[in-house]
C-alpha cells in the first residue's frame, strides 16, 4: 500500500508527552499537505493520551508549531495553494494552512480512536512492559495490517515485537528531543520486518524532514549506546575524584570537562539532566536488562531517584534542577547528595578552576565554534594543544576523549553501527557535537 | 537663475540610528520604540541645528507603509508633536512606497517655489519590527501592483529584484554580476562600518565578499539572489529643512551650513504595466536625466552620489541609471572599485539601504541628508572629499519596481 493512502489515517500515542507532541505536529503537517493535495479525501490524525491536561495542551503547542513552520516554509507554501484564487498574501497561506492542520486533529484519552488507523505511532515513556501492554491492546483494536512505529531509544524491537505479538509489523523511530528542530532519526528494524515496511519507513521520515541513520537492533542503538555509557563513565570518574574535591566538587569538574575541555554544547551532567535522570535509568534498565554481558548499573543514579531528584523539563521547556540546580536555565548549584542539598557554585568556583588548570590554547567555546568556517582546522589545532599539554584538567580530558573513543569503536566492534562514520554522524546529528567520538584527537 | 525661479537650501538633516537585526541595542521580543520616537527624535535632532523653530511654516510627513505595519493613517498629524509652535501649521503627508520621502523633498519644494512659504521641515518614519519579515512582505508588496500578488514570491520585492538579477544573468554573465553584487555588499558594510547610526555598524563579517558570494536558496529564499542582496527591515527616521534664502535668516542658519538644491528630475511609471526591459531602471534613468539637464550638468560634475539599492541588482543597475556606467557595465564598475568612499564616485558613502538600512519611507529624506551632510562637512568618518570641480553631490530615491522615482542635485556651499 502506498504511504500516501497509509496515512490517511494515523494515530500518536503518548501524544501530550515531549517526543509524542513533536511527532503529532511533524505528522499532522504532512498529512495536511495530502489534504490540501486532495481536499476531497477525508483524513485523520488521532492524538491520544491518558493524561487528560496534556491533551488540552496540545492542541495550542501544534498551533504554535504549525505557525512557525509555516513561516519557515512560506515559500513553498505559497505554491500548494497557488490554485486557490481567495488566499492571496502570507497570512492567508499561513492562517489556511494552520487551520488545514487543527482540522485533521481528533484529540482523545481513549485508544479507541486509533481503530481505523494505519500507521500507529507509541511514544510513551521507555518503559518496557507498559509499551508492550499497550502495543497488545492496540494490535486488538487496529487493523490487522496496521504498522506500528515505536519510539524507542532503547528497546530492542525483535522483543517488543515479540511480546506484543505484531508479527514484524513494527520498526523503532528514535527520535531525539525535541522532534520538530532535532533532524536526525535513528531508524531500526528487526530479522522479522519486511523489505516493503522498511521502504515506507525510509519514506515517511524523509517527509518528516528526518535525516536517518540505520541502527542495529540491539538495545541502546547508537545514540543511548554512547551516551549512556559516557554518563557512566562521567559517575565513575566523580567516585574517583570525589575522594579529594567532594561529590558536588567532582560533578563541577567533570561537567566542565565535558563542555569545556572538550567542547560539547553542554556537560555531560546537565546533559543527564536535560534527558532527565529518570529517563536515564530506565535506560539503564533496558540496556542492562538486554545486554547481560557487561555492567551497566548506577548506584547513584538510583539514590538520585530515591530522593526525587530527576531532572526534566517543566511544560514551558525550562530545565528542573537535577545533578545540577539551574537559575533561568544556566547551572547556579550541584548537588550534594549526603546532605540532600545543593551548594552553590559560587562557593568552589575560583578554587576548583584553579586546580583544574588553563584550557590549552586555541581554545574556542562550542557555541564560537559552531558558527565558524573552518571549525575541523581549529578543532585540529585545538585538540593538538590539549594532546601535547598536561595538567589536572586536561588529564581528564584526555582520559574522557579515549574513553568516548573506546564507547564509539565498541558500538561498531558489536554490530550496533554499520560503520564508524554512522556512530560519529550519531552524536554530530542528535546530540550536536562538533566531531564525532572516533577520531585522531586522541 | 537655473531651473529653479528662486533659490532653495536643504539645511540641519538629521538621521536617526536604524534600528533592527544587525544593531546590538536590537531586542525583538521586547517592547520597542513607535512611529512618535522616530518623528519626534528626528525633528528634535533637526531643531537643535537651527536657532528659530517657529520659522518653520509647513511640514511634510513620509512614510510608506505605516497604515499597515503600524495600523495608523493620517500622517500629518504628527508634524505638530515636533514642536508646540507647530499646532495649527500646514502639514501634508506623502506616500509613493520606498519613494515616499523622495515625494515629501519635491512637496517641500514646490511650497516654497509657490511662494506660500519660506521654510518647509520634510520628516520621513518607518517602523517595520512590529512584525515578522514574512508579514512584512505582504505590506511591502504593496508598492507593486496588487494584481501580481497572488502569483509573486512570498518575499514578493526580493523575488521582483531577483527576476531582474536572473535577466541580467543570462545578458551579461552570471559570474560578473554575481561579482558585482557581492562588492556591492561588501562597499556597503564597508561604509556601513564607518556610521555609528548604520544598522550593519556592528557587523563582524570578515570576508564579506565570501559571504555575499554564498549561493541562493530558493527553496526559502529567492532563484538569483541572497539575503546579503537585500536592504533591511528597519525603524528609523529623519528629518531635513528646506528653506528660501529668506527662510534660512529666520531660521537663524548660515548659508555655509545649507546646500542648494539646483535641480531635481520626477519620474512615474505605470504599475499596472509589466516592466519591459528587467536589465533597465527606465523611470529612474529618465528623473536622473531630468535632474542633470535642468540643472546644466552630467556626471562629471557630481562629486558625491547617494542611490536607492533595496537590493544589491538595484545598486548596479542605478550605476547604469545615473550614467556613471554603460549599459550592462554597472557590475564592472562597481568590482572595479569605482563607487568606494575613495573612488570615482563616492557613492552611498553612509552604507546605503544595504548598509545603513532602509527604514522604507524615511529613505529618500535620508538620502538628502546624507548628501548635504556631504556637500557641507557634517559627514564625520563617512566624509569624502568633495573636489572642487565637481561640487556636486547626486541622489536618486526609487520606489517600487523602478516606478516612483525622485532624483535631486544640490550644491556645495561656497
Amino acid at each position: 500500500m502506498k504511504l500516501d493512502e497509509l496515512l490517511e489515517n494515523v494515530s500518536v500515542i503518548g501524544a501530550a508527552g515531549k517526543m509524542g507532541s513533536g511527532i503529532a505536529v511533524l505528522l499532522a503537517q504532512e498529512v495536511a499537505k495530502l489534504k490540501i493535495k486532495n481536499p476531497d479525501k477525508i483524513y485523520k490524525v488521532n492524538l491520544i493520551d491518558v493524561n487528560k491536561q496534556g491533551v488540552e495542551g496540545l492542541r495550542k503547542y501544534i498551533k504554535s508549531q504549525t505557525i512557525k513552520i509555516a513561516e519557515k516554509y512560506i515559500v513553498s507554501l505559497r505554491h500548494t495553494y497557488e490554485s486557490r484564487e481567495d488566499i492571496v498574501e502570507n497570512w492567508e497561506v499561513i492562517d489556511a494552512f494552520v487551520d488545514e492542520t487543527l482540522g485533521i486533529l481528533n484529540f482523545g484519552t481513549d485508544f479507541e480512536l486509533a481503530k481505523n488507523s494505519k500507521i500507529v505511532f507509541e511514544a510513551v515513556i521507555e518503559n518496557e512492559e507498559l509499551k508492550v501492554k499497550i502495543l497488545k491492546e492496540l494490535k486488538i483494536i487496529c487493523p490487522e495490517d496496521t504498522l506500528f512505529f515505536t519510539n524507542t531509544s532503547s528497546i530492542p524491537i525483535r522483543f517488543l515485537d515479540k511480546e506484543a505479538g505484531l508479527q514484524g509489523k513494527i520498526i523503532g523511530y528514535h527520535f531525539y528531543n525535541p522532534p520538530v528542530v532535532q533532524k536526525l532519526l535513528e531508524l531500526i528494524s528487526s530479522d522479522e520486518t519486511d523489505k516493503e515496511f522498511k521502504d515506507i519507513a525510509n519514506e515517511l521520515g524523509k517527509r518528516l524532514g528526518k535525516k536517518l541513520f540505520l541502527s542495529n537492533d540491539i538495545a541502546g542503538f547508537i545514540g543511548n549506546g554512547h551516551f549512556i555509557r559516557d554518563g557512566l563513565y562521567a559517575i565513575s570518574e566523580v567516585n574517583r575524584l570525589k575522594e579529594g574535591h567532594s561529590f558536588s566538587g567532582a560533578i563541577y569538574i567533570i561537567n566542565r570537562i565535558t563542555q569545556d575541555f572538550l567542547i560539547r554544547p553542554m556537560g555531560i551532567f546537565q546533559l543527564i539532566d536535560y534527558v532527565g535522570i529518570d529517563v536515564f535509568q530506565c535506560i539503564l534498565k533496558v540496556m542492562s536488562k538486554h545486554l547481560r554481558d557487561e555492567t551497566l548499573h548506577s548506584k547513584l543514579i538510583d539514590k538520585l531517584i530515591e530522593k526525587n531528584i530527576r531532572g526534566g523539563q517543566r511544560a514551558d521547556g525550562s530545565q528542573k534542577d537535577g545533578f545540577l540546580k539551574y537559575e533561568r536555565n544556566r547551572p547556579v548549584g550541584v548537588y550534594d547528595v549526603e546532605k540532600s542539598e545543593y551548594v552553590t557554585i559560587e562557593s568552589f568556583k575560583d578554587k576548583l578552576d584553579s586546580q583544574i588548570g588553563n584550557l590549552p590554547d586555541g581554545f574556542n567555546p562550542w557555541r564560537k565554534l559552531v558558527k565558524a568556517s573552518n571549525k575541523a582546522d581549529m578543532l585540529s589545532t585545538y585538540f593538538g594543544n590539549l594532546r601535547n599539554g598536561d595538567g589536572f584538567g586536561i588529564e581528564l580530558a584526555k582520559s574522557y576523549l579515549a574513553r568516548s573513543k573506546e564507547i564509539g569503536e565498541r558500538l561498531v566492534k558489536d554490530g550496533v553501527a554499520t560503520s564508524s562514520d554512522d556512530v560519529n554522524a550519531v552524536l554530530i546529528n542528535g546530540f550536536f557535537w562538533l566531531y564525532g567520538p572516533i577520531n585522531d584527537y586522541i | 537663475m537655473g531651473f529653479l525661479r528662486k533659490k532653495n537650501y536643504a539645511t540641519a538633516g538629521y538621521n536617526t540610528m536604524s534600528m533592527g537585526h544587525g544593531r546590538k541595542e536590537f531586542k525583538p521580543k521586547e517592547k520597542r520604540p513607535g512611529l512618535e520616537h522616530y518623528i519626534e527624535k528626528a525633528g528634535q535632532g533637526t531643531l537643535a541645528q537651527i536657532k528659530n523653530p517657529e520659522a518653520i511654516d509647513e511640514g511634510v510627513i513620509t512614510n510608506f507603509m505605516m497604515g499597515r505595519y503600524n495600523r495608523q493613517g493620517n500622517r500629518p498629524g504628527f508634524f505638530p508633536m515636533i514642536h508646540p509652535s507647530f499646532r495649527y501649521k500646514p502639514a501634508t503627508g506623502t506616500e509613493g512606497a520606498c519613494d515616499s520621502g523622495g515625494l515629501g523633498l519635491v512637496v517641500a519644494v514646490k511650497t516654497i517655489l509657490a511662494d506660500v512659504a519660506d521654510v518647509v521641515m520634510v520628516v520621513g518614519v518607518e517602523v517595520q519590527t512590529t512584525v515578522k519579515a514574512v508579514y512584512g512582505a505582504d505590506y511591502l508588496a504593496g508598492a507593486g501592483w496588487y494584481h501580481d500578488r497572488k502569483h509573486g514570491h512570498a518575499h514578493f520585492f526580493p523575488g521582483q529584484f531577483s527576476d531582474r538579477a536572473g535577466v541580467c544573468f543570462e545578458k551579461f554573465g552570471k559570474d560578473k554580476i554575481r561579482d558585482g553584487m557581492a562588492w556591492w555588499y561588501a562597499r556597503a558594510i564597508e561604509n556601513a562600518r564607518r556610521n555609528p547610526k548604520a544598522q550593519e555598524y556592528h557587523n563582524t563579517i570578515k570576508d564579506l565578499y565570501a559571504a555575499a558570494m554564498t549561493p541562493p536558496n530558493p527553496k526559502v529564499f529567492c532563484d538569483n539572489i541572497n539575503v546579503y542582496h537585500c536592504s533591511k527591515v528597519s525603524d528609523g527616521g529623519t528629518a531635513l529643512i528646506f528653506a528660501s534664502e529668506e527662510g534660512l535668516k529666520k531660521l537663524g542658519v548660515d548659508k555655509k551650513d545649507a546646500a542648494e538644491l539646483v535641480s531635481w528630475g520626477q519620474s512615474e511609471d505605470d504599475i499596472t504595466n509589466p516592466q519591459p526591459d528587467l536589465t533597465r531602471m527606465m523611470a529612474s534613468t529618465k528623473a536622473a536625466s531630468l535632474a542633470y539637464e535642468r540643472a546644466g550638468l552630467s556626471k562629471k560634475d557630481i562629486g558625491v552620489l547617494e542611490v536607492h539599492d533595496c537590493f544589491a541588482i538595484a545598486g548596479l543597475l542605478m550605476m547604469e541609471a545615473t550614467g556613471f556606467a554603460g549599459y550592462g557595465e554597472g557590475a564592472d564598475f562597481v568590482t572595479a572599485g569605482k563607487t568606494k568612499k575613495d573612488g570615482e564616485i563616492p557613492t552611498n558613502a553612509t552604507g546605503g539601504l544595504i548598509g545603513y538600512g532602509h527604514p522604507v519611507g524615511a529613505t529618500g529624506v535620508r538620502q538628502a541628508v546624507d548628501v548635504v551632510h556631504q556637500l557641507t562637512g557634517k559627514a564625520y568618518d563617512c566624509q569624502v572629499s568633495i573636489d572642487s570641480n565637481r561640487p556636486y553631490g547626486m541622489m536618486v530615491s526609487m520606489g517600487g519596481n523602478d516606478i516612483t522615482v525622485v532624483s535631486m542635485i544640490f550644491k556645495k556651499p561656497e
